[in-house]
C-alpha cells in the first residue's frame, strides 16, 4: 500500500519563470520513510507544501492515504502531521498554550487538549519548559515543539520539511532520536533533508531531487551501488608500493590507482578481496599501514548524479530561487 | 458548524492569552492614543479655537476615539503579517479547521481588544475633562459605532495582510491608509480651513462621519468642522452605519476568498 503518491507534478512561479517542480513523482510505502534529499531550491518543501495541501499544482496528481490532496484537503488535514523548516508556533505563548490550542483546533475536547498537551510535552523532553514562552526556547526546543503539535491527533502520514535546518548537532542528535522513535511506532513519513547523514540515518528509501525532479531514488545502499561498488584502499611505506599495487592489481582484477602512499582499486566483493589481499601482503612481508574498504558516500552519489556536490549549493545564497536554475 | 464556532473561538482566545502573557501589547496599544489625547488636550486645545461649552477636549475625545480604531487596520494587518511569515497561517492551514475560523478569529480578537484600548482612552478622557452630556444610552451606542466601525475596518486590514506579506510593508501601507483618512477628517481641526477639494474629501470621509456621529451621540452640537448644508453632515449616523455595511459587505468575503486562495 502506497500511503503518499505524487504524480507528474509541475509547479511554477512568477508566470512560469522559476519552475519550482518540473513533472516530479514520488510516492511512500506505508509504514516507511522516504527521505527527500536535495540542495536548497531542488523544491522539496514545494512538494511538501502540495502533499499537506497548502499549495495546488500547475498540474499533476497527489493523494495522501488514497485521498485526492486536491479535491479534498479537508480529509487530508484530518490525517496528517506536518512540520516545517520554522517552528511554526505562537511565540509569545507556552509551550503548553500552543499544545493545547492545537488539541482544540483539532476538536479534542478542552480536557483530552489538555491531557494530550502534558502527555507531548512529557515525551518531548519540554515539561519543565511547558510554562515558558516559546520566545524563550532554544532552536532544538522550538523544533521539538513544532513536531509534537504535528502529533496531537497521533497522524498515521508524517511530513517533516528540514527538520534539522540550523540546529547544532547535538539539538540535531536528539531530533533524530525522536523522529526514530516515532518511525518504531509504525508512521509512515516523508522527509526533506539537505543533509545527506540525515537522509542515510533516518529513510528507509530515498529520493534525491534536483531542479524539480527526482533524479535517482531507491536506497540508500542502491544508490552508492550506482555510483560504484566498494574500493579496496591501503596505505603502504614508500618502498613498499611497487609490490603492494601489483597484489592489488591481481586480486582486484582491475587497474589501480596511487594516490600519495595510498593505494586503491574498485572490487567485486569487498571483503574476500580484503582477506586475500592482507594474506598475499603478510606472505609479501609487508605490513600495510592502513588498510580498508571504502563505500562511497551519499556525497560521492550526489555529486555523480548532479555534477554538483549538494553542500556547495547550500552555502550560496539562492533563497528566492527555486530550482530555476538552467 | 459547531466545530466552526468553536475554531474561531479558539482562535479569539489566543489572542487574549498572548496578552495576558505579554501585558506590555495592552500597554503599548494605549499609550499612542493616551498620548494623543494629552498632546491635543494640552498642546494645541488652548490654541484651537471652540465655541462648544466645555472646550475642545469635548470635540477632540471623538476625533481620538476614532483615529484610534482606524488604527485596527494597521494592527490587523501586521498580526496577520507576522502570523504568516512564522509558518503559523500555514500549520493553521494544514489543520481541519473551518475555513475562515483564522481570520475571523482575529478581527474577534482585535475588536476585544478595541474594548480595553476604548475604557483605558475614555478614562483618560474623562481624566483631562472630558464629559459626555447625552446621557447614558447615547453614550453607549457611541461606543458601539466606534466598535463596529473598528471590526469593519479590521477586515481591510485582514486583505492587506495577506495581500502584502512583508509585516514592516504591511506596517508602511497600514500607516499609508489610515494616517491621511484619520488627518483629513474633522477629528482634530475643522474642515471648513481646508482647500474646497480637500473640505469635499474630509466631508465625506468615513473618519469625518464616524466622529460627527460620536460627537452627535455624545450630546455635542454638530457644528465644527462640518459645512452644516453637506449631506454626511446633516445624516453622519446613517452614513456612517451605511459605510460600515459597505465595507463588510465588500471586505469580509473578499478577505475569506483571498485567504481560501492564496498561496505563497
Amino acid at each position: 500500500m502506497k500511503s503518499v503518491i505524487a504524480e507528474h507534478l509541475v509547479k511554477t512561479y512568477s508566470k512560469g519563470e522559476v519552475v519550482a517542480l518540473n513533472d516530479l513523482s514520488l510516492d511512500v510505502e506505508e509504514g516507511t520513510v522516504l527521505g527527500v534529499l536535495g540542495p536548497n531550491g531542488a523544491g522539496k518543501t514545494t512538494t511538501v507544501r502540495i502533499l499537506a495541501t497548502l499549495l495546488k499544482p500547475d498540474s499533476g496528481h497527489a493523494t495522501v492515504a488514497g485521498i485526492d490532496v486536491i479535491k479534498h484537503p479537508d480529509k487530508v488535514r484530518e490525517l496528517i502531521g506536518l512540520s516545517g523548516q520554522y517552528a511554526a508556533v505562537d511565540e509569545t505563548l507556552t509551550g503548553w498554550d500552543n499544545l493545547v490550542m492545537f488539541g482544540r483546533l483539532y476538536h479534542l475536547g478542552r480536557q483530552p487538549s489538555i491531557d494530550r498537551a502534558n502527555e507531548l510535552l512529557e515525551r518531548f523532553d519540554l515539561t519543565e519548559a511547558a510554562r515558558r514562552p516559546i520566545k524563550t526556547y532554544s532552536g532544538g526546543m522550538r523544533r521539538r515543539l513544532d513536531l509534537a503539535a504535528s502529533l496531537i491527533v497521533k497522524p498515521k502520514i508524517l511530513f517533516l520539511d528540514e527538520p534539522t535546518t540550523g540546529l547544532d548537532p547535538r539539538g540535531r542528535q536528539d531530533m533524530w532520536g525522536v523522529i526514530q522513535d516515532l518511525v518504531k511506532g509504525g508512521v509512515t513519513l516523508l522527509l526533506t533533508t539537505q543533509y545527506l547523514e540525515e537522509a542515510d540515518q533516518l529513510a528507509d528509501e530515498i529520493a534525491v531531487i534536483d531542479h524539480g525532479k527526482v533524479i535517482a531514488r531507491g536506497t540508500s545502499d542502491a544508490l552508492k551501488k550506482q555510483v560504484g561498488g566498494e574500493r579496496l584502499e591501503i596505505t603502504v611505506e614508500n618502498e613498499d608500493i611497487p609490490v603492494a599495487q601489483e597484489i592489488v592489481a591481481r586480486i582486484s582484477g582491475n587497474t589501480t590507482h596511487l594516490d600519495l602512499r595510498t593505494i586503491s582499486a574498485p572490487v567485486l566483493t569487498g571483503s574476500v578481496a580484503l582477506m586475500e589481499t592482507l594474506r598475499a601482503l603478510d606472505e609479501a612481508k609487508i605490513h600495510p599501514l592502513d588498510i580498508g574498504l571504502k563505500r562511497p558516500s551519499l556525497d560521492d552519489v550526489f555529486l555523480s548524479l548532479t555534477g554538483h556536490v549538494a553542500e556547495e549549493i547550500v552555502e550560496e545564497p539562492i533563497k528566492k530561487k527555486r530550482g530555476g536554475k538552467k | 458548524m459547531k466545530h466552526a464556532i468553536s475554531d474561531v473561538l479558539t482562535i479569539t482566545k489566543r489572542q487574549l492569552l498572548q496578552l495576558a502573557r505579554v501585558p506590555e501589547i495592552l500597554v503599548f496599544s494605549t499609550i499612542q492614543p493616551v498620548m494623543f489625547v494629552l498632546l491635543f488636550r494640552f498642546v494645541f486645545g488652548g490654541s484651537i479655537a471652540s465655541d462648544q461649552p466645555g472646550g475642545y477636549v469635548q470635540l477632540l475625545m471623538p476625533g481620538i476615539f476614532v483615529q484610534t480604531v482606524a488604527f485596527t487596520l494597521a494592527s490587523t494587518a501586521i498580526g496577520l503579517a507576522e502570523d504568516m511569515k512564522k509558518g503559523l497561517i500555514d500549520r493553521f492551514r494544514s489543520l481541519p479547521i473551518s475555513r475562515g475560523a483564522v481570520i475571523i478569529g482575529r478581527t474577534f480578537g482585535d475588536a476585544l481588544l478595541n474594548i480595553l484600548v476604548l475604557v483605558v482612552m475614555a478614562l483618560a478622557g474623562f481624566a483631562v475633562g472630558w464629559r459626555p452630556t447625552s446621557g447614558i444610552l447615547q453614550t453607549t451606542l457611541a461606543f458601539l459605532f466606534l466598535f463596529m466601525f473598528g471590526y469593519a475596518l479590521s477586515w481591510i486590514g485582514i486583505l492587506v495582510g495577506l495581500s502584502v506579506k512583508e509585516a514592516r510593508t504591511v506596517q508602511s501601507v497600514g500607516f499609508l491608509v489610515t494616517f491621511p483618512l484619520t488627518f483629513l477628517s474633522n477629528a482634530f481641526a475643522p474642515t471648513t480651513g481646508m482647500p474646497r477639494a480637500l473640505q469635499y474629501f474630509a466631508e465625506w470621509n468615513p473618519v469625518s462621519t464616524m466622529v460627527a456621529a460620536c460627537r452627535q451621540l455624545f450630546g455635542l452640537e454638530n457644528r465644527f468642522g462640518a459645512t452644516a448644508d453637506s449631506w454626511p453632515s446633516q445624516y453622519p449616523l446613517e452614513t456612517s452605519l451605511f459605510y460600515m455595511v459597505l465595507l463588510m459587505v465588500i471586505f469580509i468575503p473578499l478577505s475569506i476568498r483571498k485567504y481560501k486562495n492564496f498561496s505563497s
